[in-house]
C-alpha cells in the first residue's frame, strides 16, 4: 500500500527556493508523514531546517553529478527512490527544472502527472489537483485513480508558506546516488546568463509590464527604475507586441503564449488587455493599467486604472514609491 | 535527415471558453482550431534542418478528423507527409494515453530528431514530449531557443530557457524530442503553390487496429490522470478608474496600494 506525501525540494545555490516551502507546507496540511527529497552538491545543510516547514525526513541525494539540474540524473534519482520508498502521493515544483523532469518521471512510473497546479488537496487519500487549462480561462479538477503515486507539480508563488516551527527538524537520511556517465543523454555545457538576471517573473511579487506603447527598448528604462524603487522581488514584463517589435526579450512575454504570472501587484503600462495578455496575469493579486484610453479593455479587469500618458505617469510613480519607501 | 513534428491542432487563442451543460468538458461548436502556435516553431525548425541537410519531414497528430486541417497546413508550409492517429479510441487522452499512441506510430518510423511544442495551448500539459521521450528511450531538450545540428547528425546542442532570462546549453545525442519555444524561429507562412501542392501530399491514417495498441491502453481509457470538474474562474471585476493630472494619480494610486491594498 503506497503511504505518505513526498515533496521534491528545489535549491538554487545553496539556498531553498521558496517554492519549495510553499511545497512543504501544502503537504504538512495534508496529515500524512512528509518526506522532502533534496538534490545537489553539498546542499545537505539545508536539510534539517525543512522540518520547520513541515518535513518529517529528508531524503539527501548529494552528489557531484547532481551538483548542476539534469533531466536524466533527476530522473533517474527520484524513479528509484519512488519505488523503493512507494510513496502514495509526489509532488514537485513547476518551475523550469520541475516541468522538465516531472513528466518524464511520470512516464518512468507508469502514472499520471498534474501540471503547474494552483491547488491541492487530499480527500480519503485521493489527490485532488486544481489546474487552469485554456491559459487561465478555465478550471479543471483532477484524480489519479488507478495509478501511483499521485503526482503533481505547483506553480510557484501560488500557495501560502506556513509559519516556521523553530522547535522542529527533520530526520535527515542521506542517500546513495547511483548515476553513471552512461544515463546521461543530455549533458549541461553551460549556463548562459539572463540579461536582467533578475527574478524569473513566475517568482515576482511585483512585475511592471510595458506594451506597444513603449516605442523603443531603451523606454523601458522607466520601467526598470519603477521596479527598482519597489524593491526586490520586482520585474519588468511585456506585451507580446512589446516582444514582436523588439523592445523586450522573449522571456520577459506574459500571456498565453508566453508566461503566466501571479505576482501580488501587476502594473500593466500602455496595454491594451488582449484576451491572450489577460490569460497571463490575470490571477495576480492586484492589477494597476495605465493607459491613455479611457475604453482601453485592460481597465474592466484593473483594480486601479489611471488614464493618461504612460510617460509622465511612470516617472512620477516611481518618485511617490521613492518617497513611500523612505519613510518605512 | 528523417524529422519527425508532433503537432496537434487547438482552439485559436482568441477563443471564449464555454462549459458544456454536462460539466464533462468545452463547447466546441463554432470554435476555430489551428495549428497549437508552439508546434509552428517545431514545423518552421523541421524544415530548416531540412533544408540544411536534406531528408524528410513527417507530421504526426493524434487528433479528431479535423487535425487534417493542421497537418495539410503543415504540409502547405514545406512538410512532406502526414500520420494522422484518428480514430474515437483516442479521444480524450491525458499525456500520458497520448504520448503512448504518438510513440506506437513513431516506433515503425525512422527518425533522427523530433520536434514538437513546448506545450500545446489547450490543456497547457506541457508534458508529452518528455512522456514520448520516455516511451521511446531517448531523450527530451524543453523550452528550446536555439538549435544546432551536428554535421554528423549524432548529436545537437541546444539552449534551453531557465528562470530569470538564463539558458542552459546542453548537448543531447540524437536521436531525441526537442520541444520548441518561441524566439527559436520566425515561422513561415504557407505560399500559394505550397498550399496546391499541399493537397496532394499523403496522409497515412492509423486507427486503433493499426497503432497495434488496446483500446484499454489510449484515450480516455488509457488516460492515468482523470479530469473530474470544469468550472470558469470568477470574472475580475473592473475596479476603480482614477482622473487627474500625472502627478495626482501617482500619489494617490500609491496611497491606494499601500492603505488599501495592501500591495507595496
Ligand atoms: C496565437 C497568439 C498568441 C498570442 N499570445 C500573446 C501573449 O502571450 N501575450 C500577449 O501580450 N499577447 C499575445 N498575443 C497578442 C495579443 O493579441 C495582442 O496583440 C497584444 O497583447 C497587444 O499588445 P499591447 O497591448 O502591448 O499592444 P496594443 O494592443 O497595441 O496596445 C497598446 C496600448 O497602449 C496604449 N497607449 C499608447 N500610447 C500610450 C501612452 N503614451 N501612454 C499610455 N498608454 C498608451 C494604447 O491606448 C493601447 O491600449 C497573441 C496573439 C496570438 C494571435
Ligand atoms: N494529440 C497530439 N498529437 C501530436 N502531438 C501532440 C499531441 N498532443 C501534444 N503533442 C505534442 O506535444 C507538445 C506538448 O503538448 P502538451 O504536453 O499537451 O502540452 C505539443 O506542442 C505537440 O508537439
Amino acid at each position: 500500500m503506497p503511504q505518505g506525501i513526498w515533496v521534491i525540494a528545489e535549491q538554487k545555490d545553496g539556498k531553498l527556493k521558496k517554492v519549495s516551502l510553499e511545497l512543504l507546507s501544502k503537504a504538512k496540511e495534508m496529515g500524512q508523514e512528509v518526506t522532502a527529497l533534496l538534490l545537489g552538491s553539498g546542499v545537505e545543510g539545508l536539510a534539517a531546517d525543512m522540518g520547520q516547514y513541515g518535513a518529517d525526513k529528508v531524503l539527501v541525494f548529494d552528489a557531484d553529478v547532481l551538483k548542476d539540474y539534469s533531466t536524466d540524473a533527476y530522473t533517474k534519482v527520484i524513479c528509484t527512490a519512488v519505488k523503493e520508498g512507494d510513496p502514495s502521493v509526489l509532488l514537485g515544483p513547476a518551475t523550469a527544472s520541475g516541468k522538465d523532469f516531472l513528466p518524464k518521471v511520470a512516464a518512468r512510473l507508469d502514472t499520471g502527472l498534474a501540471s503547474d497546479c494552483v491547488d491541492l488537496k487530499l480527500e480519503d487519500g485521493k489527490l485532488v489537483a486544481t489546474r487552469p487549462i485554456y491559459a487561465g480561462k478555465c478550471v479543471v479538477e483532477t484524480v489519479t485513480p488507478d495509478s501511483s503515486p499521485q503526482m503533481a507539480s505547483i506553480r510557484p508563488n501560488v500557495l501560502a508558506v506556513g509559519e516556521a516551527d523553530a522547535s522542529k527538524s527533520a530526520e535527515v537520511i542521506k542517500k546513495d546516488v547511483n548515476v553513471s556517465d552512461a544515463d546521461l543523454k543530455a549533458v549541461l555545457k553551460e549556463i548562459l546568463k539572463g540579461a536582467s538576471q533578475k527574478v524569473d517573473l513566475t517568482e515576482a511579487a511585483i512585475i511592471v509590464s510595458g506594451g506597444r506603447a513603449m516605442k523603443e527598448a531603451d523606454n523601458f528604462k522607466i520601467l526598470w527604475d519603477l521596479a527598482e524603487a519597489l524593491g526586490t522581488g520586482t520585474t519588468v514584463g511585456a506585451s507580446r507586441a512589446a516582444v514582436d517589435s523588439g523592445y523586450a526579450t522573449h522571456d520577459m512575454q506574459v500571456g498565453q503564449t508566453g508566461k503566466v504570472v501571479n505576482p501580488n501587484l501587476y502594473i500593466a503600462c500602455g496595454i491594451s488587455g488582449a484576451i491572450q495578455h489577460l490569460a497571463g496575469m490575470r490571477t495576480s493579486k492586484v492589477i494597476v493599467a495605465i493607459n491613455k484610453d479611457p475604453e482601453a479593455p485592460i481597465f474592466q479587469k484593473a483594480d486601479y486604472g489611471l488614464v493618461g500618458d504612460l510617460f509622465k505617469i511612470v516617472p512620477l510613480l516611481t518618485e511617490e514609491v521613492k518617497k513611500l519607501k523612505a519613510q518605512d | 535527415m528523417d524529422i519527425l513534428v508532433c503537432l496537434k491542432q487547438v482552439p485559436d487563442t482568441e477563443t471564449k471558453i464555454v462549459i458544456n451543460p454536462e460539466g464533462t468538458g468545452i463547447v466546441t461548436d463554432g470554435i476555430k482550431f489551428v495549428m497549437n502556435p508552439y508546434d509552428e516553431y517545431a514545423v518552421e525548425e523541421a524544415l530548416k534542418i531540412k533544408e540544411k541537410s536534406g531528408g524528410t519531414v513527417t507530421i504526426v497528430c493524434m487528433g479528431p478528423q479535423r487535425s487534417t486541417e493542421a497537418i495539410r497546413t503543415a504540409l502547405a508550409m514545406g512538410a512532406d507527409k502526414g500520420v494522422h492517429l484518428n480514430d474515437d479510441a483516442f479521444e480524450g487522452a491525458d499525456s500520458y494515453s497520448t504520448a503512448k499512441a504518438l510513440a506506437a506510430a513513431i516506433k515503425p518510423l525512422s527518425y533522427d530528431i523530433i520536434l514538437g511544442g513546448k506545450q500545446a495551448v489547450d490543456n497547457d500539459n506541457a508534458q508529452v514530449y518528455a512522456a514520448l521521450a520516455e516511451l521511446l528511450d531517448i531523450s527530451h531538450v524543453s523550452i528550446v531557443t536555439q538549435l544546432d545540428i551536428a554535421d554528423d547528425g549524432k548529436s545537437a546542442v541546444a539552449q534551453r530557457e531557465i528562470e530569470g532570462g538564463a539558458k542552459e546549453v546542453i548537448q543531447v545525442s540524437l536521436p531525441a524530442v526537442i520541444a520548441c519555444q518561441k524566439g527559436l524561429n520566425e515561422p513561415r507562412y504557407a505560399s500559394l503553390p505550397g498550399i496546391m501542392k499541399a493537397k496532394k501530399k499523403p496522409i497515412d491514417v492509423i486507427d486503433l487496429a493499426a497503432s497495434g495498441l488496446s483500446a484499454d491502453e489510449v484515450g480516455q481509457k488509457g488516460a492515468k490522470l482523470k479530469t473530474t470538474k470544469y468550472s470558469l474562474p470568477p470574472e475580475r471585476e473592473a475596479g476603480k478608474v482614477l482622473e487627474g493630472e500625472p502627478a495626482e494619480l501617482a500619489a494617490k494610486v500609491v496611497k491606494l496600494l499601500r492603505e488599501e491594498a495592501k500591495a507595496i
